[in-house]
């Protein structure tokens, strides 16, 4: 198994699977606790329009795909802070209109768009070096960012409008977090792809929160669990012949499943010990 | 102090979307008053709060909040927002939340000091929950975490403290509890607590209000049934707090 280790494109396969879940796992955590998973939703695919501008103009997709989830990052916060169209709403319509953008700007672009598949739905395995670079300049980003406004985040996600009395910056913080959201997509676009993004983001930190009660701890263990999912689905797709993306999203979503049948499964376990336990003492 | 008004509010009026919330309320709420303010639900009662911490700005009217305008004496003012508000299971342990509180005291990117950690077990200790500081929000009961509330509020070291719907969430019982620690508090700070219901404004209120768009205040804690029956638009109890508290049922 180790000597496929000796092909580049496994090592940096491996490396980008490692380099995502840093991202993922830390932002994944706060996009689970304050609960925008919708809204990372739409930012992962209205970032489709820059992949198809990066197309049109002949810059790298993924620079694209980065400006784009930015300015929809900022979109959708700002117009969900300062107007009164309901939030779901101006996510959905982003959504869309950033995927129909892409579209219509790789339809206008001279030849075909050969990668358009991974793009969309992840490819591991053609990730070039100089990607990883980005990857890498995202992840030092993002954890510094938190590392710093580590109790300004958590004042946000818990009680915004207490934040907001003892003098938090919760609008600009709101924007920040929504921005870091945006540059995790573009981390992840690679490994998963961004229709499948969205799982990353949901499922390492939503498994890290049923083993522990501590924002602090949740961020570590999610990483964890992003590795575990990206490399284990890697092989995975390695062994069984299968698209990565969808191997690492599948092995995350059937671990989430397994996880919370099993703990049912003790619960009413221990309910009837319980139950039988009273019958007897009766 | 030198100023001895907490809250003085001049005609103040809020719309939304065209829809009157507050028409006119005149209020004037001394330092070291307990004011209950009591009104049916969507009467404005947490829009009144919000004006007063400058997180609404009124159509018409003046608002002066500790001698300055609202907004700018936020950091004096002990805030704690109607319970349903927020996640309840929300990953985060009674110590750091009431250090919160403590924000506006210590400002971005620096860390909270020995100074904020002091005040913090001190409040915990005053609402008694220092010995659970570091379990877990989601797992106390309604009165322990309205308690961390409270603790997390006096953390700012206020001037004013400011409560909505403060026993929505507690029994009976701790409502008791919860009105003495109040009226320990008020030696050292102006309280104003809004509540829909009348039972919650108990004999440590000083002053009451009744608010439904419209605010009848009268300065004292004796409320005709007229006062109430025009907040409510039907008949209520009626309630006289003497010597003795008591509520008399009106007849309808």
């Amino acid at each position: 198994m180790l000597e496929v280790l000796q092909y580049d494109f496994i090592r940096n396969a491996l490396l980008a699977g490692l380099l995502a879940s840093v991202a993922c796992g830390i932002v994944g955590v706060y996009v689970v606790t304050k609960r925008i998973v919708f809204i990372s939703g739409g930012i992962a695919h209205a970032s489709f329009g820059g992949i198809g501008l990066g197309y049109l103009i002949g810059i790298s997709p993924i620079l694209g795909a980065m400006f784009f989830a930015l300015a929809s990052a900022l979109g959708i916060g700002l117009i969900t802070r300062r107007t009164r169209l309901p939030e779901d709403t101006a996510i959905g319509i982003l959504w869309a209109t950033g995927m129909a953008l892409g579209i219509v700007f790789i339809g206008l672009a001279p030849g075909y768009a050969p990668d358009l598949f991974s793009y969309l739905f992840g490819n591991i395995l053609t990730v070039p070096p100089a990607d990883l670079i980005v990857m890498l300049v995202l992840d030092v980003i993002i954890v510094g960012i938190v590392i710093v406004l580590y109790k300004e985040f958590q004042a946000l996600s818990f009680d915004e409008e207490f934040g907001t009395v003892v003098g938090v910056p919760v609008e600009a913080l709101y924007l920040l977090l929504l921005g870091m959201i945006a540059l995790t997509v573009v981390v992840l676009i690679r490994v998963v792809g961004i229709i499948l993004v969205i799982a990353l983001l949901t499922v390492p930190a939503t498994l890290a929160r049923q083993f522990t009660y501590n924002l602090r701890k949740m961020m570590p263990l999610a990483v964890l669990f992003g590795m575990a999912f990206t490399l284990g689905g890697l092989w995975l797709s390695y062994v069984l012949d299968l698209a990565s993306g969808a191997t690492i999203i599948l092995l995350s979503g059937v671990t989430m499943f397994i996880y919370f049948g099993l703990s049912r499964l003790s619960r009413l376990r221990i309910k009837a010990q319980g139950n039988k336990a009273t019958s007897e003492g009766d | 102090m030198a100023h001895e008004e907490a809250v003085r509010l001049e005609e103040v009026s809020v719309n939304y979307n065209g829809v009157p919330a507050l028409e006119g309320v005149s209020l004037s709420v001394a330092q070291g008053d307990f004011l209950g303010i009591i009104g049916p639900n969507g009467g404005g009662k947490t829009t009144l709060l919000k004006v007063m911490l400058g997180l609404i700005i009124p159509g018409q009217g003046r608002v002066s909040v500790l001698g300055k305008p609202p907004g700018k004496s936020r950091k004096d003012i002990g805030y704690i927002p109607q319970y349903n508000l927020f996640d309840r299971d929300f990953p985060i342990s009674v110590w750091d939340t009431v250090l919160m509180g403590r924000y506006g005291k210590t400002g971005l990117f620096r860390r909270y000091r020995r100074v904020d950690k002091e005040a913090v077990r001190t409040t915990l200790e005053t609402v008694g929950m220092l010995k659970h500081r570091n379990r877990q929000m989601g797992k106390l009961s309604g009165g322990e975490q309205q308690r961390v509330f409270i603790a997390r509020a006096l953390a700012t070291e206020p001037k004013l403290l400011l409560l909505d719907e403060p026993t929505a969430s507690v029994d009976t019982a701790t409502q008791t509890e919860f009105y003495e620690l109040l009226a320990r508090l008020k030696q050292q700070m102006a309280i104003i607590l809004v509540s829909h219901d009348i039972s919650a404004i108990s004999i440590h209120v000083d002053k009451i209000a009744c608010l439904n768009r419209q605010l009848f205040y009268h300065g004292s804690k004796e409320i005709s049934s007229e006062v109430l029956e025009a907040t409510y638009k039907c008949p209520v109890q009626m309630i006289a707090h003497g010597t003795v508290p008591h509520r008399v049922l009106k007849e309808h």
